[in-house]
């Protein structure tokens, strides 16, 4: 076990420009994630006298969804300072909590998308709904990259424990699983609640 | 009390139970605000409008304060930036996107109103 005490100048300044760089990736994909919502705020209209935003979502379905996401978004930091104390067990358990609501998340996510092709609101519709698709389907895609990553991490540290590159993977997955709860915040209001109004 | 998170800048040292149940706390409060208002009709579309982006963002800055742990320290500064960027050029995004198909609509003397751009194109080629 590799202890923060035991780390040079040197190993700070690199885990240091880790995060840093890392956090600079997600600043990229927030960029790709406003083209998305651009796309999306232009195509909305466009419906093609198929489904309209207000008859395709269902408002307490997506505050189902958002709420299942912000409990997850706290599990992980949960995860985080349970990791600072170096309790193994309790971070895992974290960790779990954070897995079953993300994927509970990614279940509903998956059902609505079926629910809407089976009504024939599918991506080939129009291009309201192709932005649609895109948008919240790249989010699901992302939160599916998530959960992925937290189980190999969970693994890794099942096997080794608080290594000085397990704890800072955590740290980089920890910035990945807020940032997709913030890109949520916009999914919510931008396309759900406009949605409704 | 020196973590690793905190030697590497990750967080503040004082980052604690607390800080995360604040932002978990106030997020849900603004995500419920946000939703009544959405589905009681309380306001005028344009008033609701305003006001659910005005939560959204609050938001926002909550989750990124609180998640993210921007949050002045000194080592986060580099990220301050990067995150300051990212904002300056996903509102150019957004802004400079509806302005423009905006515009568009206005300039083919089409009646004014999200989708009449949409409307025209699809009569024309059929997308």
């Amino acid at each position: 076990m590799t202890g923060p005490t035991l780390m040079t100048p040197e190993m700070r300044a690199e885990d240091s420009k880790a995060v840093f760089g890392f956090f600079t990736y997600l600043m990229t994909d927030f960029v790709l994630f406003a083209a998305l919502f651009a796309t999306y705020a232009v195509l909305r209209s466009g419906t093609f006298g198929g489904a309209a935003p207000a008859s395709v979502f269902n408002a307490p379905f997506a505050l189902l969804e958002t709420l299942i996401l912000l409990s997850s978004s706290f599990a992980c930091g949960l995860a985080l300072l349970a990791a600072r104390r170096e309790n193994l067990r309790n971070t895992l358990l974290a960790l779990s909590a954070t897995f079953v609501l993300g994927a509970a998340f990614l279940a509903l996510e998956l059902s609505e998308f079926s629910r809407l092709v089976a009504s024939g609101a599918g991506p080939a519709r129009s291009a309201f709904l192709s932005s649609y698709f895109t948008l919240v389907g790249t989010h699901g895609l992302h939160v599916a990259l998530g959960l992925i990553w937290m189980s190999a991490l969970a693994l890794s540290l099942r096997m080794r424990g608080f290594t000085r590159g397990n704890l800072r993977k955590l740290a980089l997955w920890s910035l990945f699983w807020h940032f997709l709860d913030i890109i949520w915040i916009f999914i919510f209001t931008i396309v759900y609640l406009f949605g409704i109004i | 009390m020196n973590d690793y998170f905190s030697e590497i800048g990750f967080w503040h040292h004082e980052t604690s139970l607390r800080t995360y149940l604040i932002g978990f706390g106030l997020s849900l409060l603004l995500t419920l605000c946000a939703y009544v208002l959405a589905t009681r009709h309380m306001l005028s579309r344009g008033r609701l409008i305003e006001a659910l982006l005005a939560l959204a963002l609050a938001q926002f800055f909550l989750q990124a304060a609180s998640f993210l742990h921007l949050r002045g320290a000194r080592a986060s500064r580099d990220r301050l930036v990067v995150f300051a960027t990212a904002i300056a050029i996903a509102l150019i995004l957004v802004s400079g996107s509806l302005w423009i198909m905006f515009d568009l609509n206005q300039r083919m003397m089409l009646p004014p109103g999200a989708g009449t751009m949409m409307e025209y194109m699809q009569d024309q080629s059929g997308i």
